[in-house]
């Protein structure tokens, strides 16, 4: 076999590999896209607003919260602040995420950024930390899917969301957390990772109760972050020699 | 254009900005400081953590079980098992509990 029917065969393979990572993220994030398009069309967005809004933010918390807000007639300046603060946490994805895709040309990394939601994030990272590579492939793979269900599922729900059934009873307000605490527990070998996790849910849970939503977010991620850069870096693994 | 679709559009930007910032801004430096390193390696256990300590802390049996379900086959299995029990559990502890 050639080297290019190799890499062939790989790239192929790197796709579907990404694929299956993303079902749990499809599965997941299913409920929220439908009850983001029923919720829009509620507050006065048509079906076609509710499905370019999926479509180009692709982020659901910031969705919800911008829809909520359009929905009580705040000032449109208001509402895209807050769809940016609550978004805010995707800058330390992008910083951290930036030095496994570096290598990859201007327009994949581009395409890459645009994609980068939390799962997403945590995944690639998880990739990236057990020594594979991240290539632009597999990385399309993991968010493609999510991406176009998210989309598609909005637009179902902007047109049938009246038929939705009890939620709760469904889980369906819990599916993330759930999702989400895997996600944290995937990486648990991290060096520092209790002290991190400790700091970030208590900051988090404090500006949750005095500060309140979407802030906590921040305050809880810069808490965890600061803890690791101000501790010296070998407690990180970094600045070790074999 | 209706004010509905700028709304839309400057989010998207503005969440766009967000998703690239972080890596334009780090991208800057020739090296990176130790110290910045360690500050990235956090990130993941940092910002999903804010994600879950709030709903974990408002949360009744129902969730609590599924979380503890969910922490104990992420030990072993993968992320999908893993979701899959979890969400599996809360479904039928809400039957009982609600």
């Amino acid at each position: 076999m050639t080297a290019e029917a190799i890499s062939e065969g790989r790239t192929g393979s790197d796709f579907w590999d990404g694929v299956r990572l993303s079902m749990p993220v499809v599965v997941a994030s299913a409920p929220f896209a439908i009850l983001f398009g029923a919720i829009a069309v509620d507050n006065g967005f048509s079906v076609l607003e509710a499905f370019l809004m999926s479509a180009l933010i692709f982020g659901g918390a910031s969705q919800m919260v911008g829809i909520e807000l359009f929905g009580q007639h705040v000032a449109p300046w208001l509402i895209v602040l807050s769809i940016f603060a609550v978004n805010f946490r995707h800058v330390l994805y992008s910083a951290g995420i930036g030095r496994r895709i570096a290598h990859w040309p201007l327009l994949q990394q581009a395409l890459g950024y645009f994609i980068l939601t939390d799962p997403q994030f945590a995944v690639a990272e998880a990739r990236a930390v057990s020594g594979k590579p991240v290539g632009f492939v597999w990385y399309l793979g993991l968010g493609l899917p999510v991406y176009v269900f998210w989309v598609i599922e909005s637009g179902l729900g902007a047109v049938f969301g009246k038929l939705i059934p009890d939620t709760h009873a469904l889980g369906i307000d819990f599916l993330l957390p759930i999702y989400f605490l895997g996600l944290v527990l995937g990486f648990r070998k991290r060096p520092l990772w209790l002290p991190v996790v400790a700091a970030s849910a208590a900051a988090s849970i404090i500006a949750y109760k005095t500060v309140g939503s979407p802030w906590h977010v921040s305050i809880g991620a810069i808490a965890g972050v600061l803890l690791a850069v101000i501790l010296p870096p070998h407690h990180s693994g970094i600045g070790e020699r074999p | 254009m209706s004010t509905t679709f700028w709304i839309i559009l400057a989010g998207a930007i503005a969440t766009y900005l967000t998703r690239v910032g972080g890596h334009l801004v780090i991208s800057r430096f020739e090296n990176i400081h130790p110290r910045v390193e360690a500050g990235l390696n956090a990130v993941p256990a940092a910002v999903l953590t804010t994600l879950v300590a709030p709903a974990v802390l408002g949360a009744g049996p129902a969730e609590w079980a599924a979380l503890v379900v969910t922490a104990l086959v992420s030990l072993r299995g993968g992320l999908m098992p893993m979701f899959l029990a979890g969400a599996a559990v809360l479904i039928i502890a809400r039957q009982f509990v609600g």
